[in-house]
């Protein structure tokens, strides 16, 4: 597979070239008046797989959830289902359902008739609603809850009881909007788990809406990062983290030291750059088309550097930095190093780095392989902002 | 700055429990018992005519006047339709107020609905009209209407009336019911139809049932100003007698104790529903947020 997807590559192609598409985002875009919610989306999703849609508040994810649902009709382009066009389809003629944010459990119907609802629209057979009722209660392990109201139920119990609800109907795909969002942290990680098995257990394609990187590493197949309206990236939680597409998908993901720099020149695949307060190094320039003295971003993983006191012989890019802050964590410290030209990284410094005692204002070099390193297109203000917010959480 | 330190005060040393010297308790117990006293005071100066219109109920008059107090007697009681004009004012007023509360559920109900789900133009004028009925005098409501009913050479009885009770009791009905309405929480159409079901059935099986006690509340209130309402009626009603235009009508010349025995049932049955619907309510709370 390619390694480095750019987001216009990744995106179009994909849905024809799957085989087993449930859901297919065809060139969809959805305005609110003047507002572009989510502008040239254009992604398929597999049979089975777990797919989240991760980003910060506002970037178009719980619209899109929304236009799959049949909450939201796209401005222009298709969503299909099961390969048939379903874009002016009303929600309850879809084969889909949804895990609202807050449950949106009936307050008036008693457990068992929540999850009975879907069945009984359905007009199925009474035998039958009760059969599979009861079996999806069992799944998600609330058999002995059927007569309780939803308001005598535990968040986390009413987490599960929206789940049987939205699963009754053996729908095509199960969409789920930041579920887990109003649980604290321990309910929220059980959950966690406890969603993988479910989904393992019925074999249903999930669609996950959040706004946690964490938990769309954990749990997701494959992830749709978006920013603003825009998909950047698609990929499995490893493509996304090794190989971010862009400045924003690598700092929303994890902790990244995002490095600007200048383009000095190009040769052949790769592009010369030189590090602020180091050797000039040459990267391969993958996906992204450069100018000579245009602007671009290192972005190096903390756990990929490597520290030395001394200047490091040989090619490997390094650069020498000036310590501002370290913390004990354990089985780390985690050392916060500042450039020449004032950009704050961060590194990882273990037991196996065979290091003096380190001091604030000591003098470093980093160094790392080239493979560790990513080049991408342009630089962004937001990103040593959202590198500091992570900083900071750390910190603290 | 000042060179000056504080003392330094030891946080460890428990603080000797403050002997409050004022009020002194004996103060303390007079002002408690005369807020009562004022309280209790100014409760029974708002229920002692209610008190009156019951206790008279159960007099034996003199004479076609139930004002003096005489003698105590449950024949009243055994008896209350023996006058049929008062019967037919009161079955009257129980007709109109019982129609024109159906007619006014019907469209406050849909107009609460629609102000709250929708956004759309005209938002605020309809909220506008819909407090106007309530903040216009009634003596305006009444006469504009009545000069309407004349213009238009509709014959004012049952039916101007009706209109009349209707139109002050929708907006009543739509402010409450929206008011309760403010905190529904619409996803649950949302879910409703995503799991299948479509319009009609959401709103059958989810919305109209969380709307019921709103509605409840809402039909009460109509019910009591349709059937107590004077002022407009009097303007609109034509021939037709309604219950209180049939007191004021009767009272220079009789005030049949009848008539006391009628408002103390009405009052009763008020404050029944008043009671059963704050008991339910209670209940209902309980079993919703008690965890076993």
């Amino acid at each position: 597979m390619a390694s480095a997807m750019s987001p216009k590559t990744s995106g179009s192609g994909d849905a024809a070239a799957l085989g087993d598409v449930v859901i297919g985002i065809n060139q969809v875009t959805k305005r609110f008046d003047d507002f572009v919610a989510v502008e040239h989306a254009n992604f398929g999703i597999r049979r089975g797989e777990f797919f989240s849609m991760l980003g910060p508040s506002g970037c178009g994810k719980t619209t899109t959830l929304r236009m799959i649902a049949g909450f939201e009709q796209p401005t222009t382009g298709q969503i299909t289902l099961e390969g048939k066009d379903v874009s002016k389809t009303p929600p309850y003629k879809r084969n889909v359902n949804t895990v609202f944010q807050h449950y949106a459990l009936f307050p008036h119907m008693s457990v068992f008739d929540n999850v009975a609802f879907g069945p009984r629209s359905k007009r199925t057979p009474k035998k039958e609603i009760t059969r599979r009722v009861n079996e999806l209660l069992e799944i998600v392990r609330l058999g002995d809850y059927a007569d309780r109201k939803p308001g005598q139920l535990s968040g986390g119990q009413q987490q599960r009881v929206a789940l049987a609800r939205a699963l009754v109907n053996y729908p095509s795909a199960l969409l789920l909007d930041e579920p887990l969002g109003a649980l604290d942290l321990k309910l929220r990680q059980a959950m966690q788990i406890e969603l993988k098995r479910i989904q393992r257990e019925v074999g249903i394609t999930f669609v996950y809406v959040t706004h946690d990187q964490e938990e769309a590493l954990t749990m997701s197949d494959r992830i749709a990062v978006m920013y603003e309206g825009h998909v950047e990236q698609i990929g499995s939680p490893q493509e996304i983290y090794h190989s971010p597409a862009s400045v924003f998908v690598a700092g929303f993901i994890g902790v990244a030291n995002l490095l600007p720099v200048n383009i000095d020149s190009i040769s052949g695949a790769n592009a010369l750059i030189q590090l602020p307060g180091g050797n000039k190094v040459s990267l391969p320039i993958g996906s992204l088309a450069p100018v000579v003295g245009g602007a671009a971003t290192i972005m190096v993983r903390p756990e990929r550097i490597f520290v030395a006191t001394a200047e490091p012989e040989g090619d490997l890019p390094h650069l020498k930095v000036s310590v501002t802050d370290l913390t004990f964590q354990g089985p780390i410290v985690r050392a916060a190093v500042r450039c020449a030209d004032g950009t704050e990284l961060v590194t990882h410094i273990g037991d196996g780095d065979d290091l003096p005692m380190l001091r604030p204002n000591d003098h470093l070099w980093l160094t790392w392989e080239i493979e560790a390193a990513k080049l991408l297109p342009g630089v962004d203000e937001r990103h040593t902002e959202s590198t500091e917010s992570n900083t900071a959480l750390i910190e603290v | 700055m000042t060179a000056t330190v504080a003392p330094p005060v030891s946080p460890t040393i428990d603080p000797a429990p403050i002997e409050r010297t004022f009020p002194p308790p004996w103060m303390r117990k007079v002002g408690t018992i005369s807020l009562n006293v004022y309280a209790g005071l100014g409760l029974l100066y708002l229920f002692i005519p209610i008190f009156v219109i019951v206790i008279f109920s159960f007099n034996q008059p003199k004479g076609r006047f139930n004002i003096v107090w005489q003698e105590f007697t449950l024949a009243n009681w055994k008896d209350p339709f023996a006058i049929p004009e008062l019967v037919d004012a009161f079955k009257l007023s129980l007709e109109i107020a019982a129609i024109s509360t159906g007619v006014a559920l019907v469209f406050g109900g849909l107009i609460a609905l629609a102000l709250t789900r929708y956004r759309f133009r005209g938002n605020a004028f309809v909220n506008l009209f819909l407090v106007l009925p309530l903040t216009t005098p009634e003596i305006v409501l009444g006469a504009s209407l009545a000069s309407l009913f004349i213009a238009q050479g509709t014959d004012r009885g049952f039916l101007t009336i009706l209109i009349a009770h209707v139109m002050f009791c929708v907006s009543f009905v739509a402010l409450t019911v929206k008011a309760r309405l403010r905190g529904f929480d619409w996803s649950l159409e949302d879910a409703a139809m995503d799991l299948g079901a479509g319009p009609m059935r959401t709103f059958t099986k989810v919305t109209f049932p969380l709307m019921i006690p709103g509605l409840l509340a809402a039909a009460m209130l109509s019910f009591a100003l349709s059937l107590d309402d004077f002022i407009i009626t009097l303007f609109n009603a034509g021939t037709e007698v309604t219950f209180p235009l049939y007191i004021f009508g009767v009272r220079q010349r009789a005030i049949p104790p009848q008539i006391n025995v009628l408002a103390t049932t009405v009052l009763v049955v008020s404050v029944a529903l008043l009671i059963i619907g704050t008991v339910a309510g209670r209940m209902r709370e309980r079993s919703r947020t008690s965890p076993h």
